[in-house]
């Protein structure tokens, strides 16, 4: 196990080793202490690494991940994962705004809550937030899976792709062009296999699917004020 | 666009300390605004006093002369402190009017930071550490108080363009984000009587808080009057005589983050500006709501 | 025949419900939608033309044209990049993406750019390997929508170009006809094909500099603080937004004025809002000698420049260098002559052509099309725009050595003067034959 200590290591140190590590690596294990806030702690990484992260950090720790398994044992400010390419990553702690923003791919677990935009513009990846999420969460989100336990904000969806939106509590109101959708079972899979992955105490039933009417996909005069 | 910082303590024992944890957390806040900052803190209400807070770009001649004119005409019943570039006058507060009447007149270049039963308003062009030196912030002691650090949007980089923005007694704003109808918003608070002195979105806002108050709406109230009448991005942070309170518009894009524990609550822009406080471990941490009031009073 | 003693007036066409104007109403009855077109603001505006040189005379003197070397190499990204782009011209390709152009026209512009020693720009939807094999130099465009936005390619750009705005539309977003979402460009940007293309406005996951400054700073930390950031802007407030880019820690800013083109927005943007890129100039490098950063934080100034003496008047005015689009394809065959039959089919002419968005372009340059752009000739087309910048360095070099400069960036403000008041008061240069400069105090 490897530790980096942000109040000896500068953060350029920090991600700089973190980024060297390449697919052959001896050294799997890592650690950062007292992350006290900063911003992009981990972002850039390219190797299967299992990191821990021990306290709460600032925007987009995680920031354009590929391949790592990191553990936040704390909170984490905007933009957590933004851009995800592959990996997973758990935040013990609760997500500020913009969680997994424009993510492609791999896998965000937020074991508490999320803020407002959390899956804003998601490009596939699979996000599961144990709580609550708040407004605008999956605007233009054009593909991937957001699965939430608890509730969610004012509108869910808006201006939706194809993303897939799996939500267990309550909705507060969707946007403009989402819609509840029939749970079949090649959805119950999908979802089931995120909440195990995710160790989410749930049943896929207790769900509802929520996801794109299409009808803001060609342009027709009727719909013009949903713009 | 700025950082702000806020602290409203429930446990008296931590009041020795405010003004060395806002300025730890001010500080912290530093790259979001280099500009200027600026620290409002509520402290020591004097019974039947009242505080009025000047600021002069020459204290050496200006306190001079001023100490000597109101030493001859109330004697007894007034103090100044000078800090630096800033006075406080604490008078009784029946002769606050004439007080105000004597530096409109006689001293026309000192400008009015605060006036109030407990407010006190520091604000300099430089870095928070700067300024927060220059005041010596980290000494004082108080209740609550409020701080800002500036990255000037669309208005100079000016001590009066600083934040906190006090348009009433004890009162004071913040802000983090850019109105958008400000231009037209001053110009309508200036047929009802309430001029602003700056270019500053913020101070828009701050005196339109005010104008709601002269009309008989508690803060909470005028803060959702906010909601609907103030078109843009902000978070705000506001002071009054005895509490503190929280404001985000309905979009809620500029970030803002607070803690509560059984001795404080404390608001940050980032999470980053909380860490160093008490029991922040076990804090309860939470991001407030879009057109939300939240409000905390002793 | 005229009744002599009953004569008509002559018949008089409106000027504020002229032809245009009225062929727009009809066609918003019609349709119930905006009309949505590529390119830049045609209406005239001030513009360089409106300014000339004052050349050589008994006070200044000229350099020779061989022997006496003018220098027209600049670098930029010099305040915190590892690699600043040194460029052999101060002329670059902007922003334009693969799915707003064809593939044969983004290789034809790298093959040119790199011929002329200087950088192309990659565009909305992300970098190909085409593009990044064809170009020496290659800015990466950092957008809302992110669109094939990766690490790995992050990394092999030499600079990142974080887009706040575009002159064209300044706040722009909205939405986009479908028809240009081929198998290809759908797959690179995630969507499903055919439907039409909404355009977020804002950053997905920041919003006003100060939040700004932290992206930088991933971004810096994600490329090992190698590559320059630039920060385009529309012409909004160049003053303040030239201050606030510095203040988040760009350091390049292109500012882009309403000339500026993009493959395809609403109209009233285009013509409606941003300023003209005369306006945006002064106002930027006075933020910057304000901050102590001119020359320090390069300005790289587009919309609208076309000749040599537009580069040279806006280096005189205070920018490092300059970016061109519409001329750039204009230059590889855009609205050229040869297809006017095909225009009239589509209900146009050379030269007006601007339904980029329908995909049908007969030059083969904005378009999808497999049988249109397979008109362009990549290698052919990359010569013209080497051709092309080299003209215009030839010229802002004669014109540099006819004010006596041996470094293109030596021009300066007091080499103009303008021809109208309104250029006068923009670029802060006397009107010719006067020392009066509108808004200035007489010296």
């Amino acid at each position: 196990m490897e530790t980096i200590d942000l109040t000896k290591s500068s953060l350029r140190d920090l991600n700089e080793i973190l980024q060297r590590q390449s697919e052959i690596t001896n050294q799997k294990q890592w650690e950062v202490i007292n992350p006290k806030g900063a911003h992009a702690v981990a972002v850039g990484l390219n190797a299967p690494l299992e990191l821990s992260i021990k306290g709460s950090t600032g925007y987009y720790c995680g920031g354009m991940n590929q391949k790592a398994n990191i553990k936040v044992y704390g909170s984490v400010g905007p933009g957590v994962c933004e851009n995800m390419m592959s990996g997973c990553v758990t935040i013990e702690g609760d997500a500020s705004q913009y969680a997994g923003a424009t993510g492609q791919g791999g896998l965000l677990v937020i074991k508490g809550n999320a803020a407002s935009r959390c899956g804003i513009s998601m490009k596939g990846i699979n996000i599961v937030v144990h709580g609550n999420i708040g407004h605008m969460s999956a605007f233009m989100a054009q593909s991937g899976n957001l699965v939430v336990l608890g509730d969610a904000g004012d509108a869910l969806g808006d201006s939706l792709y194809e993303a897939r939106l799996f939500v267990r509590g309550n909705v507060k109101s969707l946007g403009a062009d989402c819609v509840e959708k029939e749970m079949r079972p090649e959805h119950l899979n999908i979802l089931q296999d995120l909440l195990n992955r995710s160790n989410a105490n749930a049943d896929a039933k207790e769900f509802k699917r929520y996801g794109s009417a299409r009808s803001l996909y060609n342009f027709d005069i009727d719909n013009a004020g949903d713009y | 666009m700025c950082g702000i910082v806020g602290l409203f303590l429930k446990d008296k024992s931590l009041e020795l300390t405010l003004g060395e944890m806002l300025t730890q957390m001010l500080i912290t806040m530093s790259d979001r605004g280099p500009d200027s900052a600026g620290i409002a803190i509520y402290k020591n209400p004097k019974n039947s006093f009242t505080k009025v807070t000047v600021q002069s770009s020459q204290p050496q001649i200006d306190f001079e002369n001023i100490k000597i004119e109101l030493d001859s005409l109330f004697n007894q019943n007034l103090e100044i402190m000078i800090i630096d570039t800033h006075a406080i006058i604490t008078i009784e507060t029946e002769y606050l009017n004439s007080i105000k009447e004597i530096l409109a007149t006689s001293f026309p270049n000192l400008r009015i930071m605060s006036i109030g039963d407990s407010i006190e308003i520091y604000k300099e062009v430089g870095l928070p550490e700067t300024v927060a030196n220059r005041f010596d912030i980290s000494k004082m002691s108080g209740s609550h108080g409020i701080g800002h650090t500036r990255m000037a949007t669309e208005s100079a980089v000016t001590t009066m363009g600083a934040h906190p923005f006090s348009t009433g007694n004890d009162q004071c704003l913040v802000h983090n984000g850019s109105l958008s109808n400000h231009n037209s918003l001053r110009r309508k608070l200036r047929k009802e009587g309430i001029e602003c002195e700056t270019d500053n979105d913020t101070e828009v806002a701050a005196a339109f808080l005010t104008y709601k108050m002269n009309e008989g709406y508690n803060l909470g109230d005028a803060l959702k009057a906010g909601i609907t009448e103030l078109d843009g991005f902000y978070t705000f942070l506001v002071g009054t005589k005895n509490g503190f309170g929280v404001l985000r518009d309905p979009i809620a894009c500029k970030p803002a983050v607070l803690a509560e524990t059984e001795q404080y609550v404390a608001f940050g822009s980032e999470y980053r500006a909380l860490v160093n406080l008490p029991n922040i471990d076990s804090a309860k941490v939470w991001e407030p709501e879009p057109a939300t009031v939240y409000f905390w009073e002793h | 025949m005229t009744d002599h003693r009953k004569p008509h007036t002559t018949p008089v066409k409106s000027w504020t419900f002229d032809d245009h104007t009225n062929s727009y109403i009809r066609r918003a009855a019609a349709t119930g939608i905006y009309d949505i077109r590529g390119g830049g603001a045609k209406r005239r505006v001030p513009h360089f033309d409106d300014l000339l040189f004052l050349g050589a005379s008994m006070s200044r003197y000229p350099l020779e044209g061989y022997r006496e070397k003018c220098d027209t190499s600049v670098k930029l990204g010099t305040r915190y990049a590892k690699n600043p782009i040194e460029l052999d011209i101060p002329i670059t390709i902007a922003g334009m993406s693969f799915g707003a152009l064809s593939g044969q026209a983004k290789e034809a512009l790298g093959r040119g750019a790199s011929a002329a020693g200087t950088s192309t720009t990659t565009g909305d939807g992300g970098m190909t390997p085409e593009e990044r094999g064809h170009s020496t130099k290659l800015v990466y465009q950092y957008l809302p929508s992110r669109y094939g936005m990766n690490p790995d390619d992050l990394r092999k750009a030499d600079a990142i170009e974080i887009v706040v705005g575009q002159g064209a539309k300044p706040g722009g977003g909205g939405m986009l006809l479908g028809q240009k979402i081929s198998d290809r460009v759908a797959e690179m940007r995630n969507l499903p094909k055919g439907i039409d293309q909404r355009s977020a406005c804002r950053h997905p996951d920041w919003t006003g500099p100060d939040d700004l400054e932290i992206k930088i700073l991933e971004l810096r930390e994600i490329t090992s603080w190698k590559v320059p950031i630039y920060i385009k802007i529309g012409g909004a407030r160049p003053y303040f937004d030239t201050t606030l880019a510095i203040k988040a820690g760009a350091d390049v800013v292109v500012l882009d004025g309403m000339q500026g083109g993009t493959a395809a927005t609403q109209d009233v943007f285009i013509e409606h809002v941003g300023q003209p890129t005369l306006a945006c100039i002064r106002p930027a490098v006075q933020a910057l000698q304000d901050l102590g950063m001119h020359r320090k934080v390069q300005l790289v100034l587009s919309g609208g420049i076309r000749t040599g003496a537009d580069v040279a008047k806006a280096l005189a005015l205070g920018a490092d260098a300059v970016s061109i689009g519409t001329a750039a394809l204009i230059a590889l065959g855009d609205n050229d002559p040869r297809w006017e039959k095909e225009y009239n089919k589509l209900g146009t002419t050379a030269g007006a052509y601007d339904d980029w968005h329908e995909g049908l372009d007969p030059a083969g340059i904005t378009t999808q099309d497999p049988q249109l752009s397979a008109r362009l000739d990549p290698i052919l087309a990359g010569q013209r725009l080497k051709n092309y910048l080299k003209v215009m360095t030839l010229e802002a070099q004669t014109i540099a050595r006819a004010c006596g400069k041996n470094h293109i960036l030596n021009l300066e403000p007091e080499d103009l003067c303008a021809l109208t008041m309104e250029a006068a008061a923009m670029a802060q240069v006397p009107l010719s034959g006067t020392n009066w400069i509108p808004g200035k105090p007489d010296v």
